[in-house]
């Protein structure tokens, strides 16, 4: 446990998401580990004007040192995780399938399960949550808002483990959205793309409309 | 941020992907009458004073521009003025010798006018149209980049890397008359592409497609940082946002809806996001990154965002989605002719709303 007794968190992609991510947990007084595809001298440079406060280190360092750790890379990257690193770990999931970016890839095209469910099949000592994927990162950058907002945006959470969601739950309010519990892990599957859900920024009541 | 005091000159430019317009009859246009209609609005601006025009590259359907250059080389003989850019040149899947030897044979037709923008692009449907592996997107881009600094020096190039044949001592012809063709990165959000352009002196320009232009405030700064750390330049960012003028309000959100969301649904089937609703489009005009408006409203919230950001340039991506021809033209005239001196003016106001 970090300061304020919120959980460290450990960010690893340091690029749209993880970048808005890591501000809006800093500003909720959170630790924040963030870590690029190298070493963390190469995003030293930007953390320190972008996000001042965050730790730049490697992906390992920043499983190992994290409470909680979000995944805010490519997808088509994941086999790339450090799998002993983030085990015993709570593992936020918002990667999405993007062609653009991850190539024709068949296994993530047409995945048997939703995706975080491969992801969780690749870390079987953590335990995966979907989180944080639906919203484009500009929108998570503008819309955060203080608990009880009139209109305050959502963000839709599914997990296998109740107390997970419960603690996924709590960030995802401390980063400014109320937080919509959608079910186990395979539910994810209504937040890929292609889904209403995908790109939802809206209230808990339409996000529900959507699910 | 470094805010100066005396306002220097901003450049304003147009920018257009060669979108489809629409006829007198309503009908969309073939590809050809597309890019001709882009030359004649080129031509268009520059008799008007508009700094630049950028085209942009893409390889679909809705866009009619794959090859800026030629398309620029077009607007070359016609115009006087008017600063030829790429918007942007997807470096990743071109050969920068090539992409140096075209965009110089523009400069030559141009006397010195063209302009490079690179970026990595929104859209890879180039790559496998050109037989690149999508796995290979951040090397491609990392060597290009490096041999895109070495080949605008106008020297014999000795490179050697891992996505194209090596150099030894190559000279590339023609040479520029100035010696440098301007060249600039184009960014998105993520800050290891700030870091790139400042690493390279190139100067920066931001693509802010939507949210509030704020949130770069903090890429601004960190490009002049980086700048300092590598010892290179760093007085050049500009912006690159889409945009509509009319002569109303009213009037501009009823011509760009239409166009705007067929333009966006369209993207989002490909991506898998939903249809854009009314209010998501209202809402990015009035607090996001659409100027759309009169021309009051446009040079209000462009100058906003020229101050909060410290932007030299602001190049107004027009013509999105299938629009009626004469609207863009009307449109041209409008930037030119009223919101450009209105945001002169509103630059030059000190920040009580005297002069
Ligand atoms: N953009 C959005 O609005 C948004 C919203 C929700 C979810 N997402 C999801 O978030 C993920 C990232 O998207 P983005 O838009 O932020 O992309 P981005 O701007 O391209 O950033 C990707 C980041 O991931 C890092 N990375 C790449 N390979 C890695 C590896 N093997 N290990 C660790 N880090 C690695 C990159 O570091 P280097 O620069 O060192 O390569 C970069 O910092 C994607 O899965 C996307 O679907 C995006």
């Amino acid at each position: 446990m970090a300061k304020n007794n919120k959980p460290a968190l450990g960010i690893i992609g340091a690029g749209k998401l993880g970048v808005t991510l890591t501000r809006l947990a800093l500003k909720a007084g959170y630790t924040v580990y963030i870590a690029g595809s190298g070493v963390a001298s190469k995003i030293e440079l930007s953390t320190k004007v972008i996000t001042p406060g965050a730790v730049a280190v490697t992906a390992k360092e920043a499983a190992r040192r994290a409470d909680i750790v979000i995944l805010a890379l490519p997808l088509g990257k994941y086999r790339t995780l450090p799998v002993d690193a983030l085990h015993g770990k709570l593992v936020i999931d918002a990667m999405n399938y993007w062609w653009e970016i991850d190539g024709e890839d068949e296994a993530l095209k047409n995945p048997a399960s939703s995706t975080s469910e491969l992801v969780q099949a690749f870390l079987p000592g953590s335990r995966v949550v979907k989180a944080l994927s639906h919203m484009g990162y500009h929108h998570l950058h503008d819309e955060a808002r203080p608990k009880d907002t009139p209109g305050r945006k959502a963000i839709a959470i599914a997990g296998n483990r109740v107390a997970d969601t419960v603690t996924v739950a709590e960030l995802v309010n401390d980063l400014g959205f109320d937080p919509v519990i959608i079910g186990n892990l395979a539910s994810g599957k209504k937040l890929e793309p292609g889904n209403p859900a995908f790109g939802a920024n809206v209230d808990a009541a339409t996000l529900k409309t959507y699910l | 941020m470094t805010k100066k005091t005396t306002q220097p000159k901003i450049l304003f430019g147009l920018d257009t992907f060669g979108d489809i317009p629409t006829d007198k009859d309503g009908k969309l246009m073939t590809h050809a009458a597309a890019i001709r209609q882009v030359v004649d609005e080129a031509v268009l601006a520059d008799k008007l004073g508009i700094d630049v025009i950028s085209v942009g590259e893409h390889h679909r359907e809705d866009f009619s521009i794959s090859s800026p250059e030629t398309v620029l080389a077009g607007i070359a003989t016609k115009t006087k003025n008017i600063k030829l850019a790429s918007g942007v040149t997807v470096l990743s899947s071109d050969d920068p010798v090539r992409v140096f030897e075209r965009f110089a044979t523009v400069d030559a037709l141009s006397s010195g006018r063209a302009q490079i923008i690179l970026g990595r692009g929104s859209f890879t449907e180039s790559f496998p149209l050109f037989g690149y592996d999508l796995k290979d997107y951040e090397i491609l881009f990392e060597e290009k980049v490096a041999l895109m600094a070495e080949v605008l020096k106008e020297k014999p190039v000795t490179w050697e890397g891992t996505t194209r044949a090596a150099l030894n001592d190559a000279d590339i012809y023609p040479k520029t008359e100035s010696g440098r063709i301007h060249t600039s990165i184009g960014v998105g959000g993520s800050p290891q592409s700030v870091v790139r352009a400042a690493k390279y002196g190139f100067p920066l320009m931001l693509a802010v497609i939507g949210g509030s232009p704020d949130r770069f405030v903090p890429y601004v700064d960190l490009y002049q940082h980086a700048a300092k750390e590598f010892g290179t330049s760093s007085d050049e960012i500009g912006i690159h946002s889409p945009g509509f003028i009319a002569d109303t309000d009213e009037q501009a959100r009823r011509i760009a809806w239409p166009a705007h969301k067929t333009n966006f649904d369209r993207i989002g089937r490909s991506r898998g996001w939903p249809p854009i609703t009314r209010e998501h489009f209202d809402y990015e005009i009035d607090h996001g990154s659409l100027y759309i408006g009169s021309p009051e409203t446009v040079a209000k919230k462009m100058a906003k965002t020229i101050k909060t950001l410290g932007v030299m340039r602001f190049d107004l991506v027009y013509g999105g989605g299938p629009m009626p021809a004469a609207a863009r033209e009307h449109m041209i005239e409008l930037y030119a002719t009223k919101v450009i001196p209105r945001i002169s003016e509103l630059l030059a106001e000190k920040p009580d709303g005297k002069k």
